[in-house]
């Protein structure tokens, strides 16, 4: 299946797997109108999916290092977009973000524009110039240009500060799917959910992660975009969602209006289950400062164009030009996605709180309420919670909270879907926060292998003797995070967001003034690399040990911070010392034209 | 050496432009984000809002596959394209 003319029948391939996959869903479907228990449902969704991944992970086993580091450089550009739009879209995208939108408006969506915008600097300054020069990880991009091991060695640092941060949060994820889909402890179910994800990397490397990248795509999108379809169906709220629900935003807003928003006291707040908010934000009203909503977006979009496990994504096309394109597509991919989170929230928001509609529950009696079957279920999950606070035997607006999850996986029951899209749903959330843990995982283990073992330590180590470090150190990666996630440090979505603060603060300068300022070198980015990170670094700890910050910069965008420090540092060092050899300035020049064999010859 | 000079000029060129429109759609407009949300935008969604859940991502997919046909044109104007696969 996956040999000879392979790329040619990516189409049919995947057009025959999409299709199983839909009929798997009517089989699981048929299979619950016939009694099937919704246990049953879940292990099904999660145990075949897992299988499928694992299946293309074997198939794409390889012993040659241009597959196992960037596919071949065979993926065409359309399906690199998905594989990019699986390796971005982590558990938090598909969990937490409805959520998130759901619960603070405005100045959450900052994340969404962040998100994709991002997605522009890395088509105009990096991807193609990077694709050209032909490296195998990033840090062998900053080895290169800048020449020396201590500037390759500070990019691996960056780069794994960066990734760890991140991967922690995915393998977290795919954990508490697994936890529940199988109902097993999660302390268990995180090496489960490692396991999973090892056996779609570890003999095929990027081009098994590629393929089975593909399919997580397909599952993840189908697994988001039915339910938000059904649910806006469902709750008549319009057949295309995404055209159709203006009157829901202002209903909303009228409702808001209406009900208004009371402040709870703080001994009212405390008798609320820990993680569960209430809704105190208007839904489409602008509730943030410009600077707090365009100093978010900013530091998402420069975090995104420093990323290392996204970067590499676009090693893997035929030709510069693919890699432009395909940055294209990869947006369009994500897009499709991030244009209905938004969605999804106003028709969760709707359902819950509208009084004329059978699902809403502001105005019914607390009794009432606490006898609702789904009530009950995601209350036993943590996840649901109403309280009297004021005593007049009805649920207000202020005495209903909920977890940001619930938005995701909550609002089909609510709606009165049938299980098999919980089902779906668990698979998908599984899909992404897989999909970006291999990603990152490879990333890191890669600029390890590559980086540091075959270019610093051992430069004549054969190919099998790379290969067999390189996988080596994919599962040390994978148990090193994995035992950091079973001990849950920060939620799901802060260690994602400074993840992007870290990548920014570090690499960002480095990466797009060694493509676009030939003036630049070694020792400006090794300045530039050190005191980035570790400025952000220090003002992050500031803030979080009760630090003021300045300019308003937060935790969540410190990387605005060390990433100006960096710029500065870079420019300064690099014009103190004298300019790159002329070989490093015709690399340089090399790199900016598209035609001819690429900068760096690899083996 | 001339014409890569040339070829880097107008590379540089449509950078720019890309640029700012990138900067106007991811910040510009935020910056008026209380004054426009008064305003209906597409399929009537107040036009703050509709640019954050729908308008700005659009662009920036549209303007991705624009530039990468701009560049394309530069690179072959200079004979600088590669040869074949896509």
């Amino acid at each position: 299946m996956i040999k000879g003319n392979f790329i040619d029948n990516l189409p049919k391939v995947y057009g025959i797997y999409t299709g199983g996959f839909i009929g798997f869903i009517v089989l699981m479907a048929i299979g619950e109108s016939m009694g099937m228990t919704a246990k049953a449902i879940g292990i099904c969704f999660v145990g075949f999916t897992i299988f499928i991944y694992a299946l293309i992970g074997w198939l794409s086993r390889t012993a040659q290092a241009s597959n196992y580091y960037v596919a071949g450089r065979t993926v065409p550009t359309v399906f690199n977009g998905m594989a990019t739009a699986a390796d971005w879209m982590s558990g938090a995208s598909f969990v937490a973000m409805a959520g998130g939108i759901y619960f603070k408006g405005y100045g959450y969506m900052a994340l969404l524009v962040g998100w994709t915008g991002g997605y522009v600097l890395v088509a105009t300054l990096l991807a193609p110039y990077l694709r050209k020069f032909g490296c195998y990880t990033v840090p062998d991009f900053v080895g290169t240009r800048y020449g020396g091991n201590t500037a390759r060695l500070m990019a691996v640092i960056v780069l794994t500060v960066a990734s760890f941060t991140y991967v922690t949060a995915q393998i977290n994820a795919t954990g508490t799917i697994a936890a529940v889909a199988l109902d097993i402890p999660f302390q268990y179910a995180v090496y489960v959910g490692l396991v999973s994800i090892l056996l779609c990397s570890m003999l095929g490397g990027m081009r098994g992660v590629t393929w089975t990248q593909v399919a997580q795509y397909i599952v993840l999108i189908i697994a988001y975009l039915l339910p938000v379809f059904w649910i806006s169906n469902n709750i008549g709220a319009g057949f295309f969602p995404h055209f159709m629900l203006a009157d829901e935003v202002a209903r909303i807003g009228e409702l808001e209006q209406q009900f208004g928003f009371v402040k709870n006291s703080a001994a009212d707040l405390a008798t609320v289950p820990k993680g569960l908010a209430g809704i105190t934000k208007a839904h489409s009203e602008v509730n943030a400062t410009p600077w707090a909503f365009i100093s978010l977006a900013l530091a998402m979009m420069m975090g995104t164009a420093s990323l290392p496990h996204v970067m590499m994504r676009f090693f893997t096309t035929p030709s510069v030009k693919a890699a432009r394109k395909s940055v294209g597509w990869s947006v369009f991919f994500i897009f499709l996605l991030y244009s209905s989170a938004p969605m999804l929230a106003t028709l969760s928001k709707l359902a819950l709180i509208d009084p004329n509609l059978p699902t809403g529950i502001i105005g019914k009696s607390i009794a009432e309420v606490q006898a609702i079957d789904w009530y009950q279920n995601w209350n036993q999950a943590n996840l649901m919670f109403v309280s009297d606070f004021n005593g007049n035997g009805t649920v207000e607006l202020n005495e209903f909270f909920m977890g940001g999850k619930a938005v995701v996986l909550a609002t089909p029951e609510i709606a009165g879907l049938p299980y098999v899209i919980s089902g779906l749903v668990a698979a998908g959330g599984l899909a992404a926060a897989m999909s970006t843990a291999d990603g990152l995982i490879l990333a890191i283990a890669n600029a390890i292998s590559h980086d540091v073992y075959y270019k610093m330590v051992d430069p004549k180590a054969e190919t099998a003797k790379r290969l067999v470090v390189a996988r080596v150190f994919l599962v040390i990666i994978g148990f090193a995070g994995a035992t950091i996630a079973a001990m849950e440090i920060q939620g799901i979505l802060g260690s994602v967001i400074w993840a992007f603060d870290f990548a920014m603060s570090g690499l960002f300068w480095p990466l797009v003034l060694g493509v676009w300022w030939k003036r630049a070198n070694k020792e400006g980015a090794i300045a530039g690399m050190v005191l980035g990170l570790v400025s952000g670094f220090v003002y992050l700890v500031w803030v979080r040990s009760g630090g003021s910050g300045f300019l308003g910069i937060t935790q969540l965008t410190f990387g605005i911070f060390g990433s100006t420090v960096s710029l500065v540092a870079m420019v300064v060092v690099s014009l103190m010392t004298s300019e790159p050899s002329a070989a490093t300035q015709k690399m340089v020049d090399d790199s900016r034209i598209p035609a001819g064999t690429q900068v760096i010859s690899q083996k | 050496m001339a014409k890569n000079a040339q070829h880097w000029e107008k590379t540089r060129g449509l950078l720019f432009v890309t640029l700012a429109i990138w900067a106007v759609f991811s910040m510009g407009i935020f910056l008026f984000g209380a004054e426009m949300n008064e305003v209906t935008g597409p399929f009537g969604y107040p036009l703050t809002y509709w640019f954050t859940c729908q308008g700005s991502l659009a662009i920036f997919v549209i303007l991705i596959f624009w530039f990468a046909g701009r560049q394309e044109k530069i690179d072959e104007e200079f004979g600088f394209s590669e040869k074949g696969d896509d």
